[in-house]
């Protein structure tokens, strides 16, 4: 899958013809319509921008380490492999072919097993340790992600980050016993080091009022009942990643995002957008204690992966968009907390100049580094760098990288990569606080509500959007205000996100079409081909009547099939559909795309409305959004689940 | 010889006099109310799950842990303080609850609530509800539906699409093979989960108040609650009490049972045999053969425990405990204990 000797370019050469390519566009259109055939490698201010010549990567996104030391598992999510090096000499020994897009890799605790989440065709691989070879592959439920097995091999948790919860699945035959409820955007599994507990977090804040601070969790399972038996909050939390414990169980951390999503984002600042932070939990600390990874300027945009020091001396942090890694001091850390007034909040996230008393070191790795693991003597630490298609190798006592594992020889960089490298890096914002992945989690959202600054503060507060699919709907905002994405990605985004340096050219060429180009995950409320359940068939019928109820012909505009036809469901034109707030400066809004719309909530502009029934029952009074009122309860049930296959 | 004869006939009468009666279960019940934590005395629903015990009341849901009750209310995320149906997920341990303002999952502490606005929930007044599987399935005063937890699929059920005449419905018993709605004024609804068909037991004789034939069908068209055990269907109606086998009928009235009232609240089947009725009148076991009822007396208000044989003989057995009310609106039981809502607390009634 590798481009190896056909376009093998380095950066600056692929520049070069990004720039030849947009000057013979220009050329084009200035009326030299000569070449209907020429196809530019990236035309970055147009939706049908043509996609270059793509490059299959690797992308690295976790690591394991085999119970004896002596392999070392990388998941690579889009060249879906796992690859086996050895773990001592760091010689590839095999490259195994499993699902779509896989996301979770788990050892039995024999270690004789590996189980591979595969995202997109919700399947579980497993794979004999011995043979290195795909044995099954189980149907689990929506988007797979973090798995585990229990300790005495008889099931295996899986957690399913759309459909927010964790299948448990008989460990021999893949048979799924039950569904135990999560929260929403499931991701992560951690076993506790005595077996007995399973601890899972998300990725997505649980849903809450509007305008209230996020509340995500870290939901705690019984291994042996399996049954959820407590719920860990996380306040102001919308993003929680891995989860590691001490060896000794008492001590537990996961790395988070707390955004400041409900004051004006107005300057980023002494942690003005976000804070990065672990939050601890275990008997070592006594109540879970939240405390920051940002230093006063500089900030740990993105933490993801957490690993404790075989003896408990460091924690290792990987920082997605500031590519490196973070040593923690475990005993200064602990300290810290002994020694500091325990906030009401149980939060020290405020406090920029706490970190200081802990980190220890900042370790640069590659691009947008996310899984980690220990070799078994504590020595090394190799960290998955997944859009650089390397694993660092850090010598732990010195912190230092003294190794790279290359996956691709030699690494040639796409137009596309680049724009996911700039996508996922924080390197532009002020003081290298956010990226577009801070909001957009894994290319998606962060099913939170943002009052921007350009609107006016407390003005115009705004529902955070899917990207997948976006190519072609402009313009972009809610108001419509950006004619198409070089705008709403490149000034707008400099201005009031990054308050910082602006992309040049190229770069914003190289972002937005890796935005333009993200594929659009299957949908999950979809049948095969093009059936649909009668429910679905109702309620396409009633997304394309023209008439209510009473015999009335609807008004063109006031149809659901009119603002939101064609594939992604919007016309990309401007309606009042009443649901103008007193808090909002206008009352026109662009009709939204339908894309995926049953992952996307909360709804509305400002996110107002918490589930899509609540879009018609609560905030449609006059029938200004769609003819509704006349339907049944059971109708629009029918309708909705019509949208969801959307 | 005669007077042998009429010795022993004497001694058999004396016999049956003082022969004791049937041997029905005993308990000492010991009961709760705000003075020992309840949130509130009126107490709508009852449920056991393990050591814990959970009641719906009138202010909250309370639950029964390590000697101490704890209170969830719409402050925690219930969807309305009145609390009036109970169910368990026996895999997952989750706790639906039905309220007068919506449908509440109580999983690890959390608490989602579902409303006829938030949610595909057809109305807001939860009556009854029942799990099977991954299906929750929903009596509410318009009609019923299924949450199906997987998809997120809400199903109603209503005039349009089942022979219920009327919507109101109260109860529900869910099973992977049928599930029964109790419906008031309409009957009893069966669904026939391997065809996905409806079908419906009506009051025969058509009169509401009268039984022109004993054992014809379904009592009454107002039915309260419903209970499917063992393959037999134990329906409450507010006019007495029905048992189907699914060929034959067998009917309760206070009149030719033990039934303490026809007004029936509740009822529970233990199986085929056996069930436990709620009234107005007090709470009543029937084994197959014998009832007993409990209850503090109509009279005196003292503990009172009568029992009836297949005979109709009936005879007080001496007990110093009884439910806490007559009212009796919830049953569920802990292996041989039983759990009793009342209108005036909840009865833990301890097997002796």
């Amino acid at each position: 899958m590798k481009l190896r000797g056909t376009c093998q370019l380095n950066r600056n050469h692929l520049r070069t013809i990004v720039v030849a390519g947009l000057t013979a566009a220009a050329t084009v259109l200035c009326g030299l319509a000569l070449w209907p055939a020429f196809n530019p490698p990236a035309r970055a201010d147009e939706d049908d921008a043509v996609l270059p010549r793509q490059i299959d990567y690797d992308s690295p996104l976790e690591v394991l380490i085999s119970p004896d030391g002596a392999r070392l598992y990388v998941l690579c999510q889009q060249s879906e492999t796992v690859r086996v090096f050895n773990a001592i000499t760091n010689a590839p020994i095999k490259t195994i072919a499993v699902g779509r897009v896989p996301r979770g890799i788990a050892l039995s605790y024999s270690g004789d097993r590996l189980f591979v989440t595969n995202t997109w065709d919700d399947t579980l691989s497993v794979i004999d340790t011995r043979t290195l070879s795909v044995i099954a592959t189980w149907n689990v439920g929506a988007e797979p992600s973090g798995v585990v097995e229990d300790r005495a091999g008889d099931r295996l948790f899986v957690a399913n980050r759309i459909s927010s919860d964790v299948a448990v699945l008989d460990a021999h035959t893949g048979m799924e016993q039950k569904r135990l409820l999560a929260g929403r955007g499931a991701s992560y599994l951690t076993l506790s080091p005595d077996g007995s507990r399973i601890y899972c977090t998300h990725v997505y804040p649980n849903p809450s009022d509007h305008r209230t601070a996020p509340e995500s969790e870290i939901s705690v399972i019984d291994t042996k009942r399996a049954v959820v038996v407590d719920r860990i909050p996380l306040h102001a939390i919308a993003g929680a990643f891995h989860l590691a414990f001490s060896a000794d169980g008492r001590l537990g951390a996961v790395a988070e995002y707390h955004p400041k999503n409900l004051v004006p984002l107005a300057h980023l600042e002494h942690g003005g957008a976000f804070a990065y932070t672990l939050t601890l939990i275990g008997t070592d600390v006594g109540k879970p204690v939240e405390v920051p990874l940002d230093e006063l300027e500089r900030y740990a945009s993105q933490p993801f992966g957490v690993a404790f020091a075989p003896d408990k001396s460091r924690i290792y942090v990987t920082i997605g968009g500031s590519e490196c890694v973070i040593a923690i001091d475990v005993t200064r850390l602990l300290h810290f907390i002994a020694a500091h007034p325990r906030p009401v909040s149980g939060s020290f996230a405020q406090d920029l100049a706490a970190s200081s008393n802990y980190v220890i070191a900042r370790i640069p790795v590659g691009h947008n580094p996310r899984g980690l693991g220990f070799s078994r003597d504590g020595r090394k630490l190799f960290v998955a760098n997944r859009l650089e298609d390397t694993i660092s190798v850090i010598d732990t006592r010195t912190n230092r990288v003294a190794n790279t594992i290359p996956l691709a020889e030699p690494n040639a960089i796409s137009v596309m990569r680049y724009g996911e490298q700039t996508f996922y890096s924080a390197r532009h914002s002020f003081q290298g606080q956010i990226s577009c992945s801070s909001c957009h989690i894994d290319s998606t959202f962060d099913g939170l509500t943002w009052d921007l600054e350009p609107d006016g503060f407390g003005r115009d507060v705004v529902d955070n959007k899917m990207l997948e699919g976006v190519k072609g709907i402009g313009p972009y905002k809610w108001n419509g205000g950006n004619p198409d994405l070089p705008t709403e990605c490149g000034p707008r985004t400099e201005k009031y996100f990054w308050r910082s340096e602006q992309y040049d050219d190229l770069t914003l060429a190289d972002l937005t079409l890796y935005i333009r180009n993200m594929r659009t995950r299957p949908n999950r409320w979809k049948l095969a081909g093009r059936e649909m359940t009668p429910a679905q068939e109702r309620g396409k019928a009633l997304f394309e009547r023209a008439q209510d109820k009473f015999g009335k012909p609807i008004a063109e505009v006031n149809r659901c099939s009119y603002c939101h036809s064609g594939p992604k469901g919007t016309n990309r034109l401007l309606f009042d559909v009443g649901t103008r707030k007193a808090t909002d400066n206008g009352s026109l809004l662009k009709s939204a795309p339908l894309t995926e719309i049953a992952l996307t909530a909360p709804y509305l502009h400002d996110g107002s409305a918490r589930t899509l029934e609540e879009i018609w029952t609560v905030y449609n009074p006059e029938d200004k959004h769609g003819r509704t009122n006349d339907l049944t309860k059971d109708e629009l049930n029918d309708l909705i689940e019509y949208l969801r296959t959307r | 010889m005669k007077t042998h004869l009429t010795i022993a006939l004497l001694l058999t009468a004396g016999m049956l006099a003082f022969a004791a009666p049937p041997a029905m279960p005993h308990f000492r019940f010991e009961n709760f109310s705000t003075a020992n934590g309840l949130p509130d005395n009126h107490v709508f629903s009852v449920l056991v799950d393990g050591d814990r015990i959970w009641a719906g009341t009138e202010n909250g849901l309370a639950v029964y842990e390590n000697h101490a009750w704890k209170t969830y209310t719409a402050k925690d995320g219930l969807a309305h303080r009145a609390v009036l149906s109970l169910a368990l997920d026996s895999r997952t341990g989750d706790v639906w609850a039905g309220t007068m303002g919506g449908l509440s999952r109580i999983s690890g502490g959390r608490i989602d609530s579902y409303t006829q606005l938030n949610s595909g929930l057809s109305n807001d007044v939860v009556y009854g509800v029942s799990v099977e599987g991954e299906n929750v399935w929903v009596a509410t005063a318009a009609g019923g539906c299924r949450l199906n937890t997987r998809t997120g699929q809400w199903t109603l059920y209503n005039e349009r699409n089942t022979p219920m005449n009327e919507i109101w419905v109260y109860g529900v018993s869910a099973t992977p093979t049928k599930v029964y709605y109790a419906v008031w004024g309409s009957g009893l609804l069966e669904y026939d989960q391997k065809t996905e068909r409806w079908d419906k037991y009506d009051d025969p004789d058509g009169e509401t108040e009268m039984v022109l034939f004993k054992d014809q069908g379904l009592i009454h068209e107002i039915v309260t609650s419903v209970s499917f055990v063992d393959n037999i269907v134990w329906a409450a109606t507010y006019f007495g009490d029905s048992r189907y086998d699914g060929r034959y009928w067998h009917n309760f009235l206070t009149k030719d049972s033990g039934l303490p009232s026809n007004f029936t609240n509740t009822i529970k089947g233990v199986d085929a045999n056996r069930a436990w009725f709620g009234t107005d009148k007090g709470l009543a076991y029937y084994d197959g053969t014998n009832w007993a009822v409990y209850r503090p007396s109509l009279q005196s208000g003292k503990p009172e425990m009568t029992v009836r044989d297949a005979q109709g003989k009936v005879t007080q057995v001496a007990v110093t405990t009884a439910p806490a009310h007559n009212y009796v609106l919830g049953i569920d039981f802990q292996g041989s204990d039983i759990w009793v809502a009342t209108a005036k607390g909840l009865s833990h009634g301890i097997r002796q």
